[in-house]
């Protein structure tokens, strides 16, 4: 069969010899267009194979004329785009807060690069807005746990909250009912009293006077004698009815059982310089900027 | 020449058999060299094998099929390496099996997620991924933090993996079912044996609760410590063997 011809009677044209209820297949020869761009690809290959890396051999892949390589071209433009960073906002990395805000261009390019790294960095737990939810503090109140200013900011950006940064912010709320340093009669007590520093109300029947000798005795070091709080230690204001958890006596109760030591990642080496102080400017403005 | 390839044409095995002779080939050519050359898998500093309480989070990880929707491979761009961070080394996945690369999307390359976030941010998300960002479409995976862990089949996981070439040590498998408790909790008495088995790696109660340990506690660890292993102050990425 196949070396005896079958030419279709009609176009004059070979056929495949294939035939289904009287129907043949012609064979065609492939579009010529189509045959040439093929060859094109085949020749283009050959040449990339010279210019472009590409081969595998015996101690190395063929590196190609051209010299070649993604990862040197990557860190070419990460380093332009940091360059530009520096060119655009450098003067953001040593100037204070009132130079910020009195250039104008510099605290457009502050904020506009700030929201944009909030945005990837920070809104994860601190939300898109800066809102905060429950064991993530709002941004855009004045309360801070740690300091408002520019530089208080900054360093915690920085450095991170009890983070694995050797120059990190520490305090520790102990675990008072988990290490047997109170029972539980003690623990509510001492939730009912620290709501009333809050001037929230009070259960009936809660032991108030248990409660502000608890306080006294293993409170107030931190959080002061009248619940004010202290930024050196990160320990929260008790008295300003803002609660970073919750403010009812269960969520207090868990608070003093098992202490309270979230966590912030030290952002320094992730972010560059001038991004960082954007975000500082940019947390800073949120509201609560002191 | 075209008459010739005919023959092909017109029989199905012969066909299939001229198929199968060039592609092998090409493969041949194209990818076994990457087996024994050295540019393959660079040359770093601090890779080291899963601990098992990692290694254990990885399963549970392939099991829920987080790769579905994350990939874990930084590509060579310069978007990706201004967002994660470095862009991904073979070296970082050697001790992957299988590893978890890939270009499909849906949440974001986890490639460099350790350190990120907290522990605590990582339970909530978990638990409640909406509760921290409220326009995620991930799933919530609230029955890890009640999964108790158990220490038998991680043995059997290092086991494999230690026939599969990753260099466990025999005391390291042996061990693998203590060690799995010791790392989420601070004050196992098998602490010690853990920290020379394992230097330098993060001991802690990751789900936050030091009395139980559970499936939460070893996707966890296994999630803060994704990325984090090579000393990138020693690896000189620029270096004519380390380009490609």
């Amino acid at each position: 069969m196949a070396d005896k011809k079958d030419i279709d009677e009609i176009s004059g044209v070979e056929t495949t010899g294939h035939e289904w209820d009287g129907l043949k297949e012609l064979n065609n020869p492939l579009p010529r267009w189509w045959l040439w761009v093929l060859y094109a690809t085949i020749i283009w290959a050959v040449g990339y194979w010279i210019l472009m890396p590409s081969w595998p051999l015996i101690n190395d892949h063929t590196r190609g004329l051209l010299g070649h390589s993604d990862r040197a071209v990557v860190v070419e433009r990460i380093e332009a785009l940091e360059a530009l960073r520096r060119e655009r906002g450098g003067r953001l990395i040593e100037a204070s807060l009132d130079e910020v805000v009195e250039t104008p261009a510099l605290l457009e390019f502050a904020m506009a690069s700030g929201r944009g790294a909030f945005g990837d960095n920070c809104a994860g737990c601190h939300g898109a807005g800066g809102a905060g939810a429950p064991g993530y503090p709002n941004l855009n109140d004045d309360n801070w746990l740690w300091g408002g200013t520019l530089e208080d900011i900054q360093e915690s950006i920085l450095y991170g909250i009890r983070s694995d940064h050797p120059q990190t912010r520490l305090g520790d709320m102990p675990a008072f009912g988990r290490d047997g340093i109170l029972d539980i009669e003690e623990m509510r007590a001492v939730a009912a009293y620290v709501r009333g520093l809050s001037g929230l109300e009070v259960a009936e029947g809660a032991d108030l006077d248990l409660g502000a000798t608890v306080y006294a005795d293993y409170c107030a070091a931190c959080h002061g004698p009248a619940g004010e709080g202290s930024r050196d230690l990160g320990a929260p204001d008790l008295s300003n009815n803002i609660w970073l958890y919750g403010a009812d006596v269960e969520t207090i109760v868990t608070s003093v059982r098992e202490g309270r030591a979230s966590v912030m990642p030290a952002w320094e080496g992730r972010l560059d310089p001038v991004t960082t102080k954007a975000l500082a400017v940019y947390v800073h403005s949120l509201g609560g900027g002191e | 020449m075209w008459e010739k390839h005919r023959a092909f044409e017109r029989n199905s095995i012969f066909l299939t058999v001229g198929i199968l002779i060039v592609v092998s080939i090409g493969g041949l050519v194209e990818l076994v060299p990457n087996f024994y050359l050295k540019s393959t898998i660079e040359d770093v500093e601090g890779m080291r094998p899963y601990t098992p309480l990692e290694l254990k989070g990885r399963n549970i990880y392939i099991r829920e099929g987080c790769y579905n929707c994350h990939s874990q491979q930084i590509r060579v761009l310069r978007d990706e390496v201004d967002r994660y961070g470095h862009y991904s080394l073979a070296a970082e996945s050697m001790y992957d099996h299988p590893f978890q690369w890939g270009s499909k999307r849906t949440g974001p390359d986890l490639a460099r997620v350790g350190g990120k976030y907290s522990d605590e941010w990582h339970r909530d998300h978990l638990i409640d991924p909406q509760s921290v960002v409220p326009s995620s479409i991930m799933p919530a995976y609230p029955f890890l933090a009640d999964a108790p862990i158990t220490g038998r089949e991680i043995q059997r996981s290092l086991e494999i993996h230690q026939r599969l070439g990753v260099p466990y040590s025999d005391e390291m498998v042996e061990n693998a079912a203590v060690d799995v408790f010791a790392q989420a909790s601070p004050d196992h008495p098998a602490a010690a044996d853990f920290a020379e088995r394992y230097p330098g790696v993060a001991v802690r109660a990751f789900d936050g609760d030091p009395r139980r340990v559970t499936e939460m506690d070893a996707l966890i660890a296994y999630m803060q410590m994704l990325g984090t292993l090579v000393d990138f102050d020693l690896y000189d990425g620029q270096a004519d063997i380390n380009l490609r």
